[in-house]
């Protein structure tokens, strides 16, 4: 038997009896980071990193939920877990497993450089390490986070010398907090949506510092945002909304702009490679790090990673089938989101 | 290269004309002269030759970064376009590169005469001081593949603004076999050509849509009636023994059309003739999107010329034996061109668009329910004693077109659209029955925005599947779609090609079954 196992309701320990990430209600769930992908409703009870659990009990609502710091031992049924950061959003963890011996590590979502916000990630040594695989091909490769912060910068400036207004998509939690502190500040006002500035209030409770922001209104006289850096969810791109920016210029901050046919097909007027998942370098040495002779790959391109690793890293590696995977189209298109 | 990059950029990811227009002219006034002559160059055609085929890039990519053919192809597949892979497969540039663009057109083309060997080692060195959409310039520029989707005419629009010249001395100047090489951006384009005024067209007299009845247009005797024909309005000028060939949006399209060019021995100088630009075969004007497909060809070859022949059908005469002769009447001006036209032979060059008699206005309501039959879209009425003034001067020309076709059809696929930057599902396939299946016979647009908004939240929530940035979607919705003309065509899987197919209504209370089928559509050929 193995310690985990993919199951119709996500990633199961059977010694424990616990499940990872969990996408149908189960009685103990142990969750890596607060996207909805990961922390779903209706678990009876919830266990996370304690910089994780306000923004899922914020999402989730009065759930019974217990939170444990990074590195703290919890055992459960004889089955030894812990968490330890993942860098991809704040909170997020990888979830280590340990029982008579063997070790696995289920990931959640990853990325290897410290954004200077999120916990950032450490290798922690394994026999098995389950893997996402979002950006697992070799064209995706990001730029330090430093010299894309100065291509928003600079687009934002410009943009501010031109008398337009710069709104700029991010997913509202995580993402949209990564750019709020790392973008410079000093270039003019900024403003989020509703949706990411309730995420904030949630995160600057528990002690994150976030540069000041105002939440957008209703009602927008021409001219108020003049200059102004405007931070929204994706899904704000396709309401009337937006338009009482104008004259405005629109970003979107995602590692499938690194992608031409996907650029080209949001009606964006920029696109920045900028993504909360590791690229194909960092997956490779993520997996290298963790010493594991066994690998099964998750979430994106599974196959061809899959066959990457067998093949051409001679690793013990095997695609996950989870009915997660093929959900639907538009699951498809949330994860394009928190990308 | 980093002002192309941005250009680029502005370019790929705007679908709004007046956006790219903009980019263009901010491009020009920011570039140095060498580099807004090669970005002129290159986006006239005028590229540097091939140094090395996509496979060999290919070959050295995957080898120096140790990609395994099939992790490449899969990548391929992802990504869509071969150089775009090819790109991002190389590792990150360690350090920023300054140069300019020439530059980096200069570099490319003193590969030419090199070995193999050499190229690599050059185009490898390359790629390491270049950014990611840089080194996709570079790569498309090494494969003799740079296409950028702007039009000749805007970019001659943006050159006008910019330098503050008239559009049709810049379309001018730019024409001929000029290369970057040996030129400079002063000479091309501040500089004036020694033909260059005497190419000018007159401004178009454009004529409106007639809105009343026919009646309201008073007595049948001050009017003129003429088939309105499918081509490209343009004027014919004959001046120093030189022929200019403009099209009403003010391209010179001269080389595009050689068998006009013995005009410019069979007419005296000081001619200029207005009519349309029509393709036309054993008699009869062919099919638009014909004469369109031969406009957009690179070189004309024999056999392009063979398949889709062009003739000029002549409306009026503007200019003759070097005399304006806009200001007097038009009847006098047909007089003097058919004239003209029998004087100066012109091998079936030239053919006068016939005006219709008619006695009252019921013959021409009788005439216009012909116009498929002739091929036409409608009738043009002209006041025989017009002038030919410049733009739309309403109450003395009017286009009547015949009217529109109409059909019910089903949506079965959707894509996004870019109106108003909102992002919708606004473009739609539409089928007819065709038995039990549906034949998609036709792209249509035009709902309103409130409509589109509708619909779109139905299309996310009904696709079937996606083929790229189209959905296809359950088969309910059904649409009137009007069209002002159909042919048959064997490119197509319908079998009929539509002109100017639009949504006119969204028919929320018919089910899909009851919408028309292939045969219905295919009896509209019967009118022609």
């Amino acid at each position: 038997m193995a310690l985990l196992e993919f199951t119709d309701k996500g990633i199961y320990c059977p010694p424990a009896k616990v499940h990872i990430d969990p996408w149908r209600p189960v009685e103990r769930a142990l969750i890596t980071h607060g996207h909805a992908d990961h922390a779903s409703w209706g678990h009876r009870a919830y266990l996370c990193t304690k910089s994780a659990k306000p923004v899922i009990r914020y999402r989730l609502g009065d759930i019974n939920i217990e939170s444990v710091e990074y590195g703290e031992p919890k055992t459960i049924n004889g089955v030894k877990f812990s968490f330890h950061p993942a860098g991809h959003i704040i909170g997020s963890a990888q979830i280590r497993v340990e029982y008579k011996g063997e070790v696995w590590v289920a990931s959640g979502d990853y990325k290897l450089e410290d954004d200077g916000i999120s916990e950032a990630f450490e290798p922690i040594k394994c026999h098995t390490f389950i893997t996402e695989s979002t950006f697992g091909l070799p064209v995706y490769q990001w730029k330090p986070q430093e010299s894309v912060i100065q291509e928003i910068n600079d687009w934002w400036a410009n943009n501010k010398a031109t008398g337009k207004v710069s709104v700029l998509t991010a997913y509202s939690l995580g993402k949209a907090q990564r750019l709020l502190h790392s973008v410079n500040h000093e270039i003019g006002p900024i403003y989020t949506h509703g949706a990411i500035e309730n995420t904030n209030r949630i995160i600057r409770k528990q002690g994150i510092k976030l540069p000041p922001t105002r939440k957008t209104t209703g009602n927008i006289s021409p001219g108020a945002y003049q200059g102004a850096l405007i931070i929204a969810p994706p899904t704000a791109l396709n309401a009337a909304w937006i338009q009482k920016f104008k004259p405005l210029s629109i970003g979107v901050a995602s590692g499938w702009m690194a992608l031409r046919n996907i650029r080209r097909k949001r009606t964006a007027d920029k696109g920045f490679v900028f993504s909360d998942h590791a690229d194909w370098q960092g997956l490779n040495d993520a997996i290298t790090a963790t010493g594991a002779d066994r690998v099964i790959v998750t979430h994106g391109y599974t196959k061809a990673f899959t066959k990457w690793l067998r093949q051409e890293r001679g690793l013990d590696a095997i695609e996950a089938h989870t009915e997660f995977e093929g959900e639907s189209l538009e699951r498809k298109e949330d994860k394009e989101d928190n990308s | 290269m980093k002002l192309f990059v941005q250009l680029f950029h502005r370019l790929d990811q705007s679908t709004n004309v007046n956006q790219k227009r903009e980019a263009l002219v901010w491009y020009f006034s920011e570039a140095s002269d060498i580099d807004r002559l090669w970005t002129i160059g290159l986006l006239s055609n005028k590229r540097p030759k091939r140094i090395a085929t996509i496979a060999l890039l290919k070959e050295w990519a995957t080898e120096i970064t140790n990609i395994p053919v099939w992790l490449f192809e899969e990548s391929q597949h992802v990504v869509g376009d071969l150089v775009e892979t090819i790109t991002l497969l190389l590792p990150m540039p360690k350090k920023e590169n300054e140069e300019s663009l020439s530059f980096w057109i200069n570099y490319i083309k003193n590969l030419e005469n090199l070995e193999e060997e050499q190229k690599k080692e050059k185009i490898i060195a390359a790629w390491q001081c270049l950014q990611p959409t840089e080194r996709l310039l570079f790569n498309k520029l090494l494969v003799g593949g740079f296409r950028i989707g702007i039009s000749q005419k805007l970019m001659v629009e943006a050159l006008a603004q910019y330098t503050g010249i008239k559009g049709n001395l810049i379309a001018h100047r730019l024409t001929g076999s000029w290369i970057p090489d040996n030129i400079t951006f002063e000479k091309l384009i501040l500089t004036e050509s020694p033909l260059e005024n005497s190419s000018s067209p007159y401004p178009f007299h454009l004529a409106s849509a007639l809105e009343g009845g026919i009646q309201d247009l008073g007595a049948v005797s001050e009017w003129s009636a003429e088939r309105k024909w499918d081509g490209i309005r343009g004027q014919i000028i004959v001046r120093q023994d030189e022929l200019f060939v403009w099209s009403r949006g003010e391209e010179l399209l001269t080389d595009k059309l050689p068998e006009y060019h013995p005009l410019a021995d069979l007419l005296p100088n000081g001619t200029v003739i207005d009519g349309a630009i029509l393709p036309f075969k054993n008699g009869q004007p062919l099919n638009y999107n014909e004469l369109h497909t031969r406009l957009g060809r690179k070189n004309i070859t024999k056999k392009a010329m063979d398949k889709t022949p062009i003739i000029f059908m002549a409306y009026d005469l503007l200019e003759w034996q070097g005399e304006d002769i806009r200001l007097r009447p038009f009847r006098e001006r047909r007089h003097l061109l058919q004239q003209m036209l029998s004087t100066y032979p012109t091998q079936g060059i030239l053919v006068l668009s016939e005006d219709i008699p008619f006695d009252d206005w019921g013959q021409l309501v009788e005439e216009r329910a012909l116009s498929r039959k002739y091929r036409s879209q409608g009738l043009m009425l002209k006041r025989w004693n017009s002038s030919y003034s410049s733009g739309r001067q309403r109450g003395d020309w009017w286009k009547w077109k015949a009217d529109a076709l109409t059909i019910n059809a089903v949506m079965i696929y959707a894509q996004r659209g870019n109106e108003g930057g909102t992002n919708l599902y606004s473009n739609f396939t539409m089928g007819v029955w065709d038995g039990d299946l549906l034949m998609p016979f036709t792209k249509v647009s035009g709902l309103t925005e409130k409509e589109a908004s509708e619909i779109s939240a139905w299309v996310s929530r009904n696709t079937r599947e996606r083929f790229g940035p189209v959905r296809s979607v359950e088969p309910v919705h059904v649409f009137e779609i009007a069209f002002d003309g159909i042919r048959s065509s064997s490119r197509h899987k319908s079998g009929v090609v539509l002109r100017s197919p639009r949504i006119i209504r969204w028919c929320k209370d018919q089910s899909a079954r009851e919408a028309n089928t292939l045969n219905d559509l295919k009896a509209f050929l019967e009118l022609y």
